[in-house]
């Protein structure tokens, strides 16, 4: 117990000066001159905006990525001391005195800088030589690339680094899994690389890819495991037990985490509401709550409503009518009704009221006390402005002629009767005779002549219909669907029977009070939801590319342009380290199979133990490079160069992997081992070369001449600009 | 995956075997290994007719070694069998099969063994017999009001259509290959069709056409699935009662019922697909005797099979991709065997390309040869194909055409590109939208032949009248300046730096001008390809390149579709960027100037490589085509294997003759359930195999049947359903019908195997024995049960809908998204 005091308390500090070195100058590379340029560039004015929504605490969405990334770079705004008051419309514009820029863009130059040491344990743990460790530290810090995006305010660099300390966590838990499983540092890694993946996701979907690789990887580990009979089956469930919560349960829970910590930060209504479902506005502070408080729950005969598309799409919109009339003969020589339009109008306007009338009575007002009305119930919806109700006939639909023309009744003598009575059906309800509710009930209005069902077609029709959206009766409803749908959303009890008084009344504003609130797990479902579908309607960019430009760099983005000079920014790879990396993924490949086919004529080539090192590593590796790049060609979203740099990091690391054994096993005499390792250093001398000639347009801090430029210009693909005088 | 670790399981226990002696023949004999269910004698063996073989040789003294060679399989009781097997023993009877029942049944009778064997013999015949049940029962259910409705149900009205073109010889385009049409169109010729039936609209009455060959042979073949399946499932699980079982899950399925009813093409591929991975399964089993006849037989029965899968639609990919795999295992395993000399393997890896590349490549393009040999008149898909193909078809206007040969000034021209499906450059009386680019009439390219696809070459600074009589003709010389009118509007092609609308590093390219006055961005500057200046520039054969001489980019279409305003044509651009490819490069197909004299013309041939080449580019880029439009309904492939929803193939209201192409909700849900329970047991089987737990025999036999049967079934379910979810086109129901085959055959696998575990474990209560018949026996009857209640759907019915409590299907609308 005290035998502390026997010996002499001595701290012995290993200190790899290798990794502090690494460090030293990842972070020199990274944050050299972090705010110039002082303006916005490229796609900071994207991830900016959000940042500003998350100072001024306004609810957003955004369908590229989930809100970890975002709340990365907004915490880098936070301990700066951003306010968020900056209009982020232009790439190029300069940045106002109160943008703290260096603090902004700190977060992922860390990141970025911190790539450079991580690369070289990965390696190190992979059980190759220091010399390979260091050497793929050294190309990670020289890949201009990588230096460019670490050094803006964008989020592949945190994302790269999110993925490389999940590959170093799973493997230092690797390694103390064949010492000391179940002790302190092996929960540590193991939780780590629970952690890291995670966060991966949470910064870009794209994370997804190198989690599963992961998970992959474990299992295959696991699975060994299981045939491992040296251990008791207990022991064995523990272990499985131990990499499902941390792999499986931590990531899961860490995810809802960054929402929940996004949908508290973010409580107030935004520019983005109207994509989300009343009940999801309802519950941000100002915007829809601000109209809806108060308003009463059940929808009564005689209440004044607005009705809006649960579907949304193409853009949210409101059942909307007005004076104007169907045009008697359409271009195409199809006849209409000529009764008055009926459309879906996408902002807010006194003619989205409509009134519920029960058609048995002519009151147009609430009696006292409210009839609620409930599923199953007929009703007629009178539009509020006109006062003419709500009628769909067997006519065809301006725009989809397989469907009804719906259309608010005009009696012009003829042969049409009104149809207009509809009969209420609550899709969500919990009983046959549930009472229709604001916001929370979705309902579908079947017409009971035709039992056609009132849609939004997402037709725009012409100008004769102001381009609003086209309503339609489906005939055959063909199952549930949302364009069926409607919810109220502005609601209160109507109290004037005179149409001089009850216009009077729609045009004023709504009276107010209580609040309704959604749990946090609805929001997240529908948050979430929402981000997966969305589609944001992307056409090509000038600076889109293709998967298969990527791999021989045969493309580059301009990031910004000086003002004044032709100082500019770009990402461009360095073309030495990228070429090497495929040659070196090739090399592999075919090595790898040569193997793997002797081994299988029971011819082994290499010895137990660096035939498993050399699987691990390209499965690592390899595997990383594979995950990362070959899913791009299965999407149709648009494609930049930066989506490549996640998948290039790991052809970074098995460069020095493949190099080191070529001298170990492929050399056969120390001559050879001498001269390769000179071609080695050769070719490293290269890649130096071509980092500091292209640094010019990484860090932009030089102006050059156009000539100049045009020798850098080594591909006719690359776009650098050249200024004309 | 399953089935993979099962033969790599085997593989395991053949290198634990003691070293088996060099002779070739019984060498091979140790990899592959029956089958065996101690508890069940009743059953013989995998095969009908070798069973009885099998048993006939063995000499009465050796039995005793047979039943010491039942342990579990994957310890040697194979080994011990097979090595006892006759050379002959095991696969011969089973070409007969093939070759026809009535023959097997002439070549059982000649078997001069007869009386001793007498109860073997009843075996054998009793499990014919089944076969021959199975079988008609399938073409009972399938040929039964095969004639009704007697109007066009459906894609009848693509595929019919399709048919009639074979018949009357007109050219088409379609996205499948050829195959499924063309034995279409061969059984309405047989049949007496004429072609004349004009396949209007589903709901046309047939009338006096003949359409029932058509049917026919989509019933006919469609009624083969049931067999396939049986006996597929028969060799994997070596168990009657899952074959049965399969069988039955098949002939009573309403949705594989209606969807062989009809003239359809997934018919045809499903029996494709079957065939497939029957031979498949029957060549695996025949491994012990390689490079004898029959393995020779099954090996290239696959590849044919393969063939006809790819030829009918291209998700017969699925199943190649599926035998790959497996051959790709089988090699792999071979590749291990150290007794076998590399030489060997090399025979093994040769005999596999030659069969199942080589020959279905070979059957595939010869489906294409006979398809552009019959097709030989101009109809409606010339369009679609260059203009060198077109010439090879009689009617078309470049057929022995004749026309000026040289480009002169003032011809009426249609400029093509020389891409693949990109069409004509064309141009018509719309503008660009507010937004993109400048507003100015659009340019496009267009597939099919029109006026607006009419140019006429003027000089670029002139705007005299080159046809004028008074003026000599002048050509147009490599290397000219000139300005491209667009006939109908009179308006000039024109470009200038505003973007394209969709390729934004390119401008955009539009029609300017009033009557032929523009400005200085019209001038394009024209060049053939590989040719001297001053040449001049021949109608189809010279590739030009049009330069715009303002901005110096070259005119290209991207090929992309434009939105609805540009009214789904494609996308044409002026790229900066000089790269020669063929979207920048364009010939000259039509040539009108009275001036010139007409000459005929040898087009230039394209050779059959070219052709085939061709038609596959524009089969693809057709099916890229097929994109969902907005707010258009589609079907989602989860809703699949639930049967949300089905396809409405004849009649809506309630006095029509109503078909509604749904599975039987009962086998559907049967089979989702047993996918599930499928992976539980695999995974628990697996886990248990993996810690080394000892099983008995038995137990290891039937789990062995549950990965590696089960897996093989459940690979297919896989690949023939996941990579719908990659894919961007519209999706139908009927696309899940072929996984749904195999789903089929995994719940057959599964629920005898099952019963046969529980029945095992419950050995020492004396029923027992009992659970497995019992349960078998009432999965059958349920299933008949539920096809008796929902039969109407496949065989047609009128009346009121099922909301309607008269109807006869009140209370059977388990679903509300069914419409029936």
């Amino acid at each position: 117990m005290w035998g502390f005091l026997k010996r002499p308390v001595v701290v012995t500090a290993d200190i790899n000066l290798h990794l502090v070195a690494l460090t030293g100058m990842g972070l020199l590379s990274r944050l050299w001159q972090l705010t110039y340029p002082r303006a916005v560039v490229f796609d900071e004015v994207y991830y900016g905006q959000y940042i500003s929504f998350y100072m001024k605490r306004i609810f957003f969405l955004d369908d590229s990525g989930p809100p970890f990334g975002h709340m990365v770079l907004a915490l880098g705004g936070y301990l700066g001391g951003f306010d968020g008051n900056f209009l982020w419309n232009r790439i190029g514009a300069e940045y106002s005195s109160n943008v703290p820029v260096w603090s902004l863009r700190l977060l992922p130059a860390l990141a970025g800088a911190l790539s450079v040491p991580m690369a070289y344990q990965i390696v190190l743990e992979l059980h190759f030589s220091h010399c390979a460790a260091v050497g793929a530290a050294l190309l990670m810090l020289i890949e201009n690339a990588l230096i460019t995006q670490s050094r803006l305010m964008l989020l592949e660099a945190v994302l790269i680094f999110f993925n490389l300390l999940a590959v170093l966590s799973y493997l230092k838990f690797f390694n103390c899994q064949k010492q000391s499983p179940f002790s302190l540092s092996w929960w540590f890694w193991l939780t780590l690389t629970g952690v890291a993946c995670s966060c991966a996701v949470g910064v870009k979907y794209m994370g997804v890819f190198t989690y599963m690789l992961m998970l992959v990887v474990a299992a295959v580990h696991a699975w060994h495991l299981i045939g491992d009979q040296t251990l008791s089956n207990v022991r064995v469930f523990c272990h499985l037990l131990a990499r499902a919560v941390a792999l499986l349960v931590i990531p899961a829970v860490l995810y809802l985490l960054f929402f929940y910590i996004h949908l508290t930060v973010l409580f107030r209504s935004g520019p983005h509401d109207q994509i989300m479902s009343s009940a999801f506005q309802a519950s941000l502070e100002g915007g829809l709550a601000r109209i809806t408080q108060g308003q009463p729950l059940e929808v009564a005969f005689g209440s004044q409503v607005t009705l809006r598309s649960v579907f949304g799409k193409p853009v949210p919109c409101w059942l909307h009518s007005h004076q104007n009339t169907y045009p008697m003969i359409y271009e195409n020589g199809r006849g209409s009704s000529h009764q008055q339009q009926v459309t879906c109008y996408p902002f807010k306007d006194v003619n989205n009221w409509w009134i519920v009338k029960d058609p048995r009575r002519h009151q147009l007002v609430v009696s006292s006390p409210p009839r609620p009305v409930r599923h199953g119930d007929m009703v007629q919806l009178v539009h509020g402005m006109t006062a003419r109700s709500l009628n769909t006939h067997d006519v065809a639909a301006p725009m989809s002629p397989h469907s009804q023309e719906v259309s608010c009744y005009v009696d012009y003598n003829i042969s049409m009767p009104a149809q207009n009575l509809w009969r209420l059906e609550i899709v969500n309800r919990r009983s046959d005779t549930e009472v229709w509710k604001t916001i929370l009930s979705e309902v579908r209005f079947v017409h009971v002549n035709t039992s056609a069902v009132l849609k939004l077609s997402g037709a725009h029709l012409p100008d004769w219909g102001f381009r609003q959206l086209e309503i339609v009766g489906e005939k055959l409803s063909r199952g549930y669907h949302d364009s069926t749908v409607w919810n109220v959303e502005e609601h209160r009890y109507g109290t004037s029977q005179e149409q001089r008084e009850r216009e009077w009344e729609l045009n004023s504003p709504v009276q107010v009070d209580a609040s309704r609130n959604l749990s946090f797990m609805a929001r997240f479902s529908e948050l979430q939801w929402r981000m997966l579908v969305l589609r944001s309607d992307d056409s090509e960019h000038k600076y889109s590319s293709s998967p298969l430009e990527w791999v021989t760099l045969d493309t580059n983005i301009a990031y910004w342009l000086h003002p004044r000079t032709s100082a500019q920014i770009h990402l461009l790879g360095n073309i030495v380290i990228w070429v090497s990396g495929s040659l070196a993924l090739a090399i592999y490949m075919l090595l790898f199979l040569w193997y793997l086919l002797r081994r299988r004529r029971n011819v082994h080539d290499l010895p137990q133990d660096a035939w498993l090192c050399w699987v691990l590593a390209g499965s690592l590796c390899a595997g990383g490079w594979a995950v990362n790049y070959l899913p791009f060609f299965l999407m149709e979203k648009t494609l930049f160069l930066y989506h490549y740099l996640p998948a290039l990091t790991f052809q970074i690391l098995l460069l020095p992997v493949v190099l080191q054994h070529i001298s170990d096993h492929l050399c056969r005499s120390q001559l050879q081992r001498s001269v390769f390792s000179a071609l080695v250093v050769a070719w490293y001398s290269s890649a130096c070369h071509v980092s500091n000639t292209l640094r010019p347009l990484t860090y932009g801090d030089k102006s050059l001449s156009p000539e100049e430029l045009k020798a850098l210009r080594w591909k006719d693909s690359w776009d650098i600009l050249i200024r004309k005088h | 995956m399953l089935c993979a670790s099962g033969r790599l399981l085997a593989a395991q226990a053949a290198t634990t075997l003691p070293a088996p002696p060099q002779a070739p023949g019984p060498a091979l004999h140790c990899r592959r290994r029956e089958l065996h269910f101690p508890g069940y004698p009743e059953l013989p063996s995998c095969d009908p007719l070798a069973g009885r073989l099998v048993r006939q040789s063995v000499p009465l003294g050796r039995r005793a070694i047979r039943r010491r060679g039942k342990m579990p399989p994957a310890t040697g009781g194979g080994l011990a069998e097979s090595e006892l097997r006759p050379r002959r023993g095991r696969c011969g009877p089973q070409a007969s099969r093939a070759a026809g029942r009535d023959v097997a049944a002439r070549a059982a009778a000649r078997n001069p063994k007869g009386p001793a064997w007498g109860s073997r013999r009843f075996e054998t015949a009793s499990r014919w017999a089944l076969l021959a049940l199975v079988t008609l029962l399938s073409f009972a259910t399938r040929f039964h009001r095969l004639d009704e409705p007697p109007h066009i149900c459906w894609d009848e009205t693509h595929f019919g259509k399709m048919g009639s073109y074979y018949i009357n010889r007109t050219f088409f385009f379609d996205v499948h290959p050829p195959l499924g049409k063309m034995l279409i169109g061969l059984a309405g010729y047989l049949s007496g069709y004429d072609g004349t039936f004009l396949f209007q609209k589903p709901g046309d009455k047939y009338e006096h056409h003949s359409y029932m060959g058509m049917r026919g042979l989509c019933a006919f073949l469609g009624s083969w699935l049931v067999p396939f399946a049986y006996l597929t499932v028969l060799d994997l699980s070596k168990s009657l009662s899952a074959a049965l079982l399969t069988a039955a899950l098949l002939t009573f399925d309403t949705g594989c019922l209606t969807l062989s009813q009809y003239i359809l093409l997934d018919p045809i591929l499903m029996f494709f697909i079957m065939a497939a991975m029957l031979s498949m399964v029957k060549y695996n089993s025949c491994a012990d005797r390689p490079f004898s006849a029959l393995w020779w037989f099954w090996l290239s029965l696959t590849g044919v099979s393969l063939a006809g899968a790819l030829g009918v639609k291209f998700v017969g990919l699925f199943i190649i991709l599926q035998v790959g795999l497996n051959t790709i295992a089988d090699l792999w395993y071979l590749f291990g065997d150290l007794s076998l000399s590399l030489v060997t393997v090399g025979k093994h890896v040769t005999a596999r390309v030659l069969c199942l590349i080589v020959l279905p490549l070979a059957l595939y393009t010869a489906t294409f040869a006979v398809h552009f040999m019959v097709l030989s008149k101009s109809g409606p898909g010339d369009g679609f194909f260059s203009s060198a193909f077109q010439a090879r078809l009689s009617g078309n206007n470049l057929h022995n055409a004749s026309i000026p040969e040289h480009l002169a000034y003032g011809s009426e021209i249609t400029v093509k590109n020389l891409q693949m499906a990109i069409g004509y450059l064309h141009s018509h009386r719309h503008l660009y939208p507010e937004g993109i680019g400048a507003r100015q009439q659009q340019v496009t390219t267009y597939l099919h032949k029109d006026y607006n696809n009419l140019w006429i070459i003027k000089k670029h600074n002139t705007n005299s009248d080159p046809l004028d009589p008074s003026f000599p003709v002048e050509f147009v010389r490599h290397g000219d300046i000139i300005r491209l009118e667009h006939k109908e509007t009179s308006r000039n092609l024109h470009s200038h730096y505003h973007e394209a609308p969709l390729t934004r590093k390119h401008y955009q390219v539009t029609g300017y001008g009033i009557n032929g006055t523009g400005d200085s961005n019209d001038f394009w500057r024209i060049e053939v390809v590989n040719r001297k200046f001053g040449n001049r520039i021949k109608v189809l054969r010279s590739r030009i390149r049009l330069i715009h001489l303002v901005t110096g980019c070259v005119l290209g279409s991207s090929g992309k579709v434009l939105p609805r305003w540009g009214w789904e044509q494609l996308e044409v651009t002026c790229t900066p960027y000089l790269k020669e490819t063929l979207n920048s490069l364009w010939n000259v197909e039509d040539h009108i100037n009275p001036k010139l004299p007409n000459i005929s013309l040898n087009v230039l041939q394209p050779s059959f490589p070219e052709i085939l080449l061709e038609s596959h580019m524009v089969m693809i880029w057709g099916n890229n085509g097929l994109k969902p439009k907005d707010n258009e309904f589609t079907s989602k492939p989860w809703h699949w294997p639930i049967n949300y929803q089905g396809l409405r193939f004849s009649g809506v209201n309630d006095t029509d003759f109503r078909v509604y192409l749904l599975g039987n909700p009962v086998v559907w849900w049967l089979n989702l359930l047993s996918i599930v329970l499928y992976l539980l047991s695999g995974s628990i089987i697996a886990v248990a195999m993996q810690r080394g737990t000892r099983v008995p025999a038995e137990v290891a036999g039937l789990s062995q049947v549950l990965l590696r049967g089960g897996g093989q079934v459940l690979l297919g379910w896989m690949l023939h359903y996941f990579p719908f979810f990659l894919m961007g086109r519209v999706l139908y129901f009927h696309h899940y019908f072929p996984a749904m085959l195999f789903s089929s055959m995994l719940t057959g696998i599964l629920w005898d195997t099952l019963l046969r575990l529980c029945a095992w474990g419950l050995a020492s209560w004396p029923l027992a024995r009992g659970i497995h018949v019992v349960g078998i026996l009432s999965l059958l009857l349920g299933t008949a049960y539920s096809f008796y209640l929902f039969h109407p759907l496949a065989y047609g019915m009128v009346g009121p809908l099922a909301q309607d409590p008269q109807s006869p299907m009140a209370g059977l609308r388990w679903l509300d998204s069914w419409e029936f």
